[in-house]
C-alpha cells in the first residue's frame, strides 16, 4: 500500500512502486488529463506537479511521488491543493482560452502545468526564456507561436 | 452558391429518410430535450448524376438531416459529423449553424455525430462518412446553414403561434425572439412547441451581407474549455467498468511473422489475462497498461522471417533512381516535350526526394472494443466511419449497423486515423476476439508501435527536365515522379487511380500553375512490402517541394527575381497572383537584409485553396540555420471563422516545417530505425518562427485550411537557404552542408 496525495486528495492504492506516476494517475486515481505520448520524458505530454515541481510523470515511479504533493491538471484548474501556484495556473488557463491556443488539444494540459511553473518562477520572461522553459513540451499541431503569445499574455495579467 | 448541385446529388436514397426523421423528432420529444430537428433538404436538380458511388438523382430527391437540437435550458447542440482533430471543425461548422439561427455563441455546444452515413456522409466523399482533404467546412457549408435556416423557422413560427402574431414580424437577434409588440422569450422556451411543428421543406439562407457570426473574429473555440482542464476525451481517456489494456509486440520487419512466443514468464504476472497470436502480431491483454508493458518485456518471439523485407531507404533510392530513367504511366501532357527542350535555349536538369515520414500524432493510434446487446461498440478518433465499420463488421461477421461507433476527439492525426485498411481497428478487434470474453479491450499502441509500425507518407523521388527560352521563359517542362502509391488496394482505387495514374500521387504537379507551353508528367508507383499513407496534404507534401523549388531555380537560371517570375507566369491563376503579391507585400520581398539572412518564397494550391509563404532565414557559419520569420497568405474564399484559419496557417506550417527540419522515417533491412522522439525529432517551441497570417478578402464557397499551409514551408525555406548560401538543397529534410 502507498499513499498518493493527488490535488489535495489521499489515495491508498496497492500498486507496483516501479509504476509511472503516469499510469497510477490514469488509470489508478482515474485522473485522464494527464496524458501518455511517449513515455520517455521527451514530450512532456504527462506533465504534472510533485511538491511545486513540475515532473514527467511517465518516467517518475510512482514510489517517489508516495507522501508527496501531486498536482495534474485537474487540480491546477480547479484549485485544488495547488496554493499559491492557483493563481498563475489561472491567469495561464484564462489567458490559453482568450487566444484560443488548444488544437487537438492532446498536449496541452502538459503545456499549460509547464507554463505555469515557468511564470510562478520567472514572472516576466522573455521569448528566448520561454522557448527554453517550454522546448521540453511538444506540440504535434505546432501550436507554439500562440503558446507564447498566451505566455506573455498570463505574465501581463499577474502584474 | 456553386457548390449547391454538387452536395445535393450526394444525398442518400429517400427510403430511409421518413423512418430517420420521426425517430429523432420523437426521440427528442421524449427526452425533453425540446427541438430536435430532422432536415430534409431541398430537390436535386435532375442533372446532376455525376457523382460516383451515390444514388442517381432520381431517387436521392430528399434526404434526412440532423445536426441541431435545441434544449429547454437554451442550448443548441450542433452534431458534427467530422472528426474534431485539430483542425477546428467543432468550432467552424457550429459557425454555420448559429448564423442561419440567429443564436448566440456562448449557447452553442458541438457534439460529435454517430456512424451513420445515410445522414452524416461527407457531401464530397458520395455515400461515405468521413473526415479528410480539407473537406469538412466546405462540404457542410449549405447543409449546416440550411439546417440552422430550418431550425429558425420552426422557433418563429412558433413563437408567432404563441403570440397570434405573424410570422413575418417575429425578430430573432442573439438568441432572442421577439416581437414589437413587447413579447421576447429565449430559444428553451419555444423549443417543445416548435418540435411540434412540421419541419419545413424549404428555408431561405441569409444573404452573405447580412452575415453577423461568419466572418467575424473573436468566436472562440467550443473545445477550448475541456482541452484546458483535462476532461476532453480522447480515446485514451476511456473508461469502463471490466476494462482491459491490450498492447501488441508487432513483427521487427515488415513481412515477417510469428514463429514462436515463448511467454512462460509473462503470463505468471499478476493481471495478465491473455498472451495470443493475432494477424498482426502478439496481444497481450492485462488489467492495466503497466501490467501490460510488463510482460511485454520480458515476451520473447521467434519470428520467420521468410518472407521479411530486406532492403532499406538506400537500395530503394537506388531502385527508385533506376526506374526514373525509364518512362512511366501518363498523368499529364501538352505540346511536343522532347522537341520543346531540343530546341530550349537552356536545359535545367534536377532531381527531388522526400523520405518516409510517420503522421507522430500526440496521442499515439489506440481505440477501444466493447461488446454490447447488439453488437459491438468502438469507441476512437474515428476519422472514416464508413470504411471502419465495414472492414470491422466483417472481422466480428456482424451487420455494418452492429458496430457502433463513438466519435471522439483525436489527439491529432494527419490523415492516420483515416487508415485505408482500418489497420489498428482489425487490430483492436482481434485483440478482443484473442480475449475469448465478454469483456471491453482498450488496444494502446506505445510511442514506439506508432512510430514503427507503418503508414507513412511515401518516399518519393523526382526528376524535372525544364527548358527556357533565351528570355528565360519556360519552354518545356518534363517531371517524372516514381513513389509508392497510397490509394492502390484500397476502396478509392476506382475513383482515385485513372489509366494506371494514381491522382494523389500526382496531384500538385499535374496542375502546375505555371504556364509552360510543353509539358508532361508521368509517374511510376513501384510496390513495396512498407504500408504508406496520407500524410497532411497527401500529394501535395512532395509535388510542392519539387515544382516550387524547380521554378525557383529556373528564376534563377532566367536571372530574375523569383516572386516576379512566378507572377509573370500566372496570369490566369488570380488567386495563386493574389496570395503571392499579398505575402510579398507584406514580408517586404525585395527590401535588403543583413548579411547571413535571406528569403525565400512559394506558393501552392492544395484542396481548393491557395497559401503563398515568404520564410526568412539566417544561416550561421557551419552550416547552422534558422527560420525567424514566415508571412503566409491564405485565400480559401469566404473565410467562415478567421481565427480557426489562421491558426491552421501557423500549425499547419509549423507541421510543414518539422518535416521540412527533422522528419525522417529510415528503413534498413526491413525495419524502421526511428522508435519514439528523441530520433524522430519533431519541431519543437524554440526553433518555431514568428508567424503572420494575412486572409485574402474573397465571397467565393469556402474551401478547406487543415492541410493547405503545410506543403508550402519546405520550398520557401529551401530556396531561402538558396539566396543566402547558393546550396541547393533537393531532398528533405534540409541539411546545408559547412
Ligand atoms: S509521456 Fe512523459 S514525457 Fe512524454
Ligand atoms: S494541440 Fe495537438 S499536440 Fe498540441
Amino acid at each position: 500500500m502507498l499513499t498518493l496525495r493527488i490535488n489535495g486528495t489521499e489515495h491508498q492504492l496497492d500498486l507496483d512502486p516501479a509504476m509511472p506516476l503516469l499510469w497510477a494517475i490514469r488509470e489508478h486515481v482515474g485522473l485522464t488529463g494527464t496524458k501518455y505520448g511517449c513515455g520517455m520524458a521527451q514530450c512532456g505530454a504527462c506533465t504534472v506537479f510533485l511538491n511545486g515541481a513540475p515532473v514527467r510523470s511517465c518516467s517518475t515511479p510512482v514510489s517517489v511521488a508516495a507522501g508527496g504533493e501531486v498536482v495534474t491538471i485537474e487540480g491546477l484548474v480547479k484549485g485544488l491543493g495547488v496554493g499559491a501556484l492557483g493563481k498563475v495556473g489561472q491567469a495561464v488557463r484564462t489567458a490559453w482560452l482568450e487566444l484560443d491556443v488548444v488544437q487537438c488539444g492532446f498536449c496541452q494540459s502538459g503545456q499549460i502545468l509547464a507554463a505555469t511553473a515557468l511564470l510562478a518562477e520567472n514572472p516576466d520572461p522573455t521569448n528566448a526564456q520561454i522557448d527554453a522553459a517550454m522546448s521540453g513540451n511538444l506540440c504535434r499541431c505546432a501550436t507554439y507561436a500562440r503558446i507564447r503569445d498566451a505566455i506573455r499574455r498570463a505574465a501581463d495579467a499577474l502584474v | 452558391m456553386k457548390t449547391t448541385n454538387h452536395q445535393m446529388a450526394t444525398i442518400a436514397p429517400d427510403t430511409i429518410e421518413n423512418a430517420g426523421r420521426r425517430t429523432f423528432l420523437e426521440a427528442g420529444i421524449a427526452a425533453g430535450a425540446g427541438l430536435l430537428l430532422g432536415l430534409r433538404i431541398g430537390p436535386v436538380p435532375a442533372a446532376d448524376t455525376g457523382h460516383a458511388g451515390t444514388a442517381p438523382a432520381a431517387a436521392a430527391t430528399f434526404a434526412p438531416n440532423a445536426f441541431v437540437r435545441i434544449g429547454t435550458d437554451d442550448t443548441v447542440t450542433v452534431i458534427v459529423k467530422h472528426l474534431e482533430m485539430g483542425q477546428g471543425t467543432f468550432t467552424g461548422l457550429p459557425t454555420l449553424v448559429a448564423e442561419e439561427l440567429d443564436a448566440a455563441w456562448d449557447q452553442i455546444r458541438a457534439e460529435g455525430a454517430p456512424a451513420d452515413a445515410t445522414r452524416y456522409n461527407n457531401l464530397l466523399w458520395g455515400s461515405a462518412q468521413g473526415t479528410g482533404g480539407s473537406t469538412a467546412l466546405a462540404n457542410s457549408f449549405e447543409q449546416l446553414r440550411k439546417a440552422g435556416a430550418a431550425a429558425r423557422q420552426m422557433l418563429v413560427a412558433a413563437a408567432a403561434q404563441r403570440w397570434q402574431v405573424p410570422a413575418a414580424e417575429v425578430q430573432v437577434k442573439d438568441g432572442v425572439i421577439s416581437h414589437h409588440a413587447g413579447h421576447s422569450a429565449r430559444f428553451g422556451e419555444l423549443a417543445e412547441a416548435a418540435a411540434r411543428l412540421t419541419v419545413p421543406t424549404e428555408v431561405r439562407l441569409k444573404d452573405p451581407a447580412q452575415f453577423k457570426l461568419i466572418g467575424q473574429p473573436g468566436l472562440h473555440r467550443t473545445d477550448g474549455p475541456s482541452k484546458t482542464d483535462g476532461s476532453a476525451l480522447f480515446t485514451q481517456d476511456v473508461r469502463l467498468p471490466g476494462l482491459l489494456t491490450a498492447l501488441v509486440v508487432h513483427p521487427p520487419r515488415f513481412g515477417a511473422r510469428v514463429k514462436r512466443i515463448h511467454d512462460t514468464e509473462a503470463r505468471a504476472i499478476p493481471g495478465v489475462e491473455r498472451i495470443a497470436e493475432i494477424p498482426s502480431g502478439v496481444a497481450i491483454i492485462a488489467r492495466d497498461f503497466w501490467t501490460a508493458r510488463r510482460a511485454q518485456d520480458t515476451l520473447r518471439v521467434d519470428w520467420d522471417e521468410t518472407d521479411a523485407m530486406t532492403e532499406g531507404t538506400a537500395e530503394i533510392l537506388a531502385r527508385y533512381r533506376e526506374l526514373a530513367k525509364s518512362p512511366g504511366a501518363i498523368a499529364r501532357q501538352d505540346g511536343d516535350v522532347d522537341a520543346a527542350l531540343a530546341g530550349a535555349a537552356q536545359v535545367i536538369e534536377a532531381e527531388y526526394s522526400v523520405p518516409y515520414l510517420a503522421h507522430a500524432a500526440m496521442e499515439p493510434m489506440n481505440c477501444v472494443i466493447e461488446p454490447t446487446d447488439h453488437g459491438i461498440r468502438v469507441w476512437n478518433g474515428e476519422q472514416f466511419q464508413t470504411g471502419d465499420q465495414a472492414a470491422l463488421a466483417k472481422v466480428f461477421e456482424l451487420a455494418p449497423e452492429q458496430i457502433e461507433i463513438r466519435m471522439l476527439f483525436a489527439g491529432g492525426s494527419f490523415g492516420r486515423r483515416a487508415n485505408p485498411a482500418s489497420d489498428y481497428l482489425i487490430e483492436a478487434a482481434h485483440c478482443y476476439l484473442a480475449l475469448r470474453a465478454r469483456l471491453p479491450v482498450k488496444l494502446q499502441w506505445t510511442r514506439e508501435d506508432d512510430m514503427r509500425a507503418g503508414w507513412y507518407r511515401p518516399l518519393y523521388l523526382h526528376r524535372i527536365r525544364a527548358g527556357i527560352d533565351s528570355k528565360g521563359r519556360p519552354v518545356a517542362w518534363d517531371q517524372r515522379i516514381v513513389g509508392q502509391s497510397i490509394i492502390a488496394g484500397s476502396a478509392f482505387e476506382p475513383m482515385l487511380i485513372t489509366d494506371g495514374v494514381d491522382q494523389t500521387s500526382v496531384e500538385g504537379a499535374a496542375n502546375l500553375p505555371y504556364a509552360v507551353p510543353h509539358f508532361r508528367l508521368d509517374l511510376h508507383s513501384p510496390q513495396l512490402p512498407v504500408p504508406v499513407q496520407w500524410w497532411r496534404s497527401v500529394g501535395s507534401t512532395h509535388t510542392a517541394f519539387a515544382g516550387e523549388c524547380m521554378i525557383d531555380e529556373l528564376a534563377v537560371a532566367a536571372g530574375q527575381d523569383p516572386v516576379a517570375y512566378r507572377l509573370r507566369l500566372l496570369k490566369n491563376h488570380p488567386r495563386h497572383l493574389g496570395v503571392l503579391k499579398l505575402a510579398a507585400e507584406k514580408a517586404g520581398w525585395g527590401q535588403s537584409l543583413p548579411k547571413g539572412r535571406g528569403r525565400g518564397v512559394a506558393v501552392h494550391e492544395s484542396f481548393g485553396t491557395t497559401v503563398a509563404q515568404v520564410a526568412e532565414v539566417t544561416v550561421r557559419k557551419g552550416g547552422q540555420f534558422r527560420v525567424d520569420r514566415v508571412v503566409i497568405a491564405v485565400d480559401c474564399g469566404l473565410a467562415v471563422n478567421p481565427d480557426v484559419i489562421r491558426a491552421q496557417m501557423e500549425g499547419g506550417m509549423g507541421f510543414g516545417l518539422s518535416a521540412a527540419l527533422l522528419g525522417e522515417i529510415r528503413i534498413e533491412q526491413g525495419s524502421v530505425i526511428q522508435s519514439n522522439f528523441h530520433d524522430y525529432q519533431i519541431l519543437r517551441i524554440d526553433r518555431m518562427p514568428e508567424v503572420e497570417v494575412h486572409i485574402v478578402p474573397s465571397a467565393q464557397p469556402p474551401t478547406g485550411v487543415g492541410e493547405p499551409a503545410t506543403p508550402v514551408i519546405a520550398p520557401a525555406v529551401a530556396n531561402a537557404l538558396f539566396a543566402v548560401t547558393g546550396q541547393r538543397l533537393r531532398s528533405l529534410p534540409l541539411r546545408l552542408s559547412p
